[in-house]
């Protein structure tokens, strides 16, 4: 087993506008892009933000070797109850996710 | 014929963000038809919004926005700003013009402006929401006509349409009231008849300067748009577009990587296609646009929801850090009785712990291990001064509370005197709904000066 941010280029997240959240999984090369796609469940994602599954917007695009993940943020922005103003941190919880290693 | 080719030139993502001074005298020499730049972005969250107020000092802004004036002075051709102040209220418009009169004073210039304002009055929005005008986005917050009527500044983003009716008065300089980053850029092409999905396509690419080149602090690129495509040229030396660099572009700060809402229809890229021109330009085609009925613009409103006061505590000491939840439950619960017996109420405390879960709330799932942890507490009322009476109440348990009574009092360490700090007035992002226009002028105002 290994972090998934130790196993791809880069992991970045970002508001998309006050009211989203979106997360961009840079991997390494075709081979890592489909590792990851195949490992990285929408179900374990949906648990680690602590929302429904029904409400993570996902996209794999294979020409950039990116995984997309997109979701309502977990608290809009600037409430009272939101802790990280421009959504970077969320990044770190896919990156300390464990996945298993890619295969020789 | 004539050439409906339009090179628009985009000197920093926003204006405030530095760029490349070489790369701008560069670009002027290419003869652009437009110099544009963004001024704003929710993305540093709602405060802006809710006062009406630019993140960037006035000193700052005024002069970065007189350099921009000397290079349109130079290339003679139309500075368009959009978004200004952060957030593009009508009070921010003011600022910018009041701001450029003086420059145009200090520069000897006698200069046409425009100004576009999409500020919305609320009484209009409650008779849209009432007249069902008003729809909800993916994941918007409910509202009703309180919510409205809380707003201290409600904005619409305005489009191309807006943007083309400003530049058609002749203006010398466009000042923007909120815009969407990519109608800046996109506008001018459009309406010399460059292919529409080029042009939104390429606005989108450029709206962040050289963010997607090799060089992102560069800043100035030159956009060329043309009947079937457009082509992206950084315009600083060391930065290069990639069709990597340009394509992996649509993923920022967007939810759907291919396709981009805007007003009156939608970008779709999936089937565009870059190619390298050479090993730093690329030109893309295959970008399509679609337009959509009825014709809508965003909304983004703001509201005050409370003012907040902030005490900071830090603890060195390895028993009380080892029990810090604990710690942080006995504060919460000494608040409520001291609150009570003092009948302060509608106070809302929440206390984060530094070092410990204070970025990620309740999604951390990591285990604490630093020497100190500072403890946070948060007081929200309906007034400053009774969030500060709360964190005054608060004062010498943050210093002093024992974990149980048994054991001798603590100290812990206030890192200022005092340690209350005012925050001011708490504001929330409140819209996130379209506004159906008949005419998409209807709801924005333009205005034409002579300096």
């Amino acid at each position: 087993m290994a972090s998934l941010g130790s196993i791809v280029r880069k992991i970045r997240s970002k508001n998309a506008g006050p009211f989203w959240l979106t997360i961009d999984i840079f991997c390494e090369d075709k081979t890592n892009f489909i590792h990851v796609c195949e490992g990285l469940q929408n179900t374990r994602i949906a648990d680690l933000f602590n929302i429904e599954e029904s409400m993570i917007q996902r996209f794999e695009m294979s020409q950039l070797n990116v995984i997309k993940i997109s979701m309502p943020r977990p608290k809009i922005q600037g409430t009272a109850a939101d802790t990280d103003m421009h959504g970077a941190s969320f990044a770190v919880l896919l990156e300390e996710m464990e996945m298993p290693t890619t295969t020789p | 014929m004539s050439t409906i080719e339009t090179k628009v030139l985009i000197p920093a993502g926003a204006l405030g963000i530095p760029y490349d001074r070489t790369a701008l005298a560069k670009g002027l020499e290419a003869s652009p038809d437009l110099i544009a730049i963004d001024g704003g972005s929710t993305d540093s969250g709602p405060y802006y919004l809710g006062t009406g107020t630019s993140k960037y000092s006035r000193s700052a802004t005024k002069a970065d926005w007189a350099e921009l004036m000397a290079a349109r002075a130079t290339a003679g051709v139309p500075l368009l700003i959009g978004s200004v102040g952060t957030c593009g209220s009508d009070s921010a418009v003011d600022w910018m013009l009041d701001m450029t009169l003086e420059i145009t004073r200090e520069r000897g210039e006698h200069l046409k402006i425009t100004t576009l304002k999409s500020g919305q009055d609320r009484n209009r929005v409650t008779t849209a929401l009432d007249a069902g005008k008003i729809k909800a986005l993916h994941a918007a917050p409910a509202i009703s006509r309180s919510t409205i009527k809380d707003c201290t500044n409600i904005v619409a983003l305005a489009g191309i349409e807006q943007i083309q009716a400003a530049l058609n008065t002749g203006a010398d300089i466009v000042i923007a009231g909120r815009t969407t980053d990519t109608a800046l850029i996109a506008a001018l092409p459009i309406s010399r008849g460059c292919h529409k999905g080029a042009a939104w396509h390429g606005a989108k690419v450029a709206e962040c300067g050289a963010l997607a080149t090799t060089n992102p602090n560069s800043g100035v690129t030159l956009m060329s748009f043309d009947k079937t495509g457009f082509v992206i040229e950084p315009m600083a030396e060391d930065a290069a577009a990639t069709p990597y660099t340009v394509s992996a572009h649509m993923l920022y700060e967007n939810a759907d990587p291919f396709i981009l809402h805007e007003p009156g229809g939608y970008l779709d890229v999936s089937e565009a296609h870059y190619t390298a021109l050479d090993e730093r330009i690329v030109r893309v085609e295959g970008s399509r646009w679609y337009d959509t009925l009825p014709y809508t613009v965003k909304l983004e409103a703001a509201r005050r929801v409370g003012y907040q006061t902030v005490s900071i505590v830090m603890v060195r000491d390895g028993h009380y850090r080892a029990h810090i939840a604990d710690w942080v439950v006995a504060l919460e619960a000494s608040f409520v009785r001291k609150a009570a017996a003092r009948r302060l109420e509608n106070v809302h405390l929440e206390i984060r712990i530094i070092g410990h879960s204070a970025t990620l709330a309740e999604l951390e799932n990591a285990s604490a291990s630093g020497c100190e942890v500072g403890v946070m507490a948060i007081f929200t009322s309906p007034s400053q001064s009774r969030s500060t009476e709360a964190a005054k109440l608060l004062n010498p348990d943050l210093l002093h509370l024992p974990l149980t009574p048994h054991e001798p009092m603590p100290t812990f360490a206030f890192p200022f005197s005092p340690p209350e700090m005012e925050r001011g007035a708490l504001y929330e992002f409140c819209l996130h709904h379209t506004l159906t226009l008949d005419d998409p002028m209807s709801a924005f105002w333009l205005d034409t000066i002579e300096s």
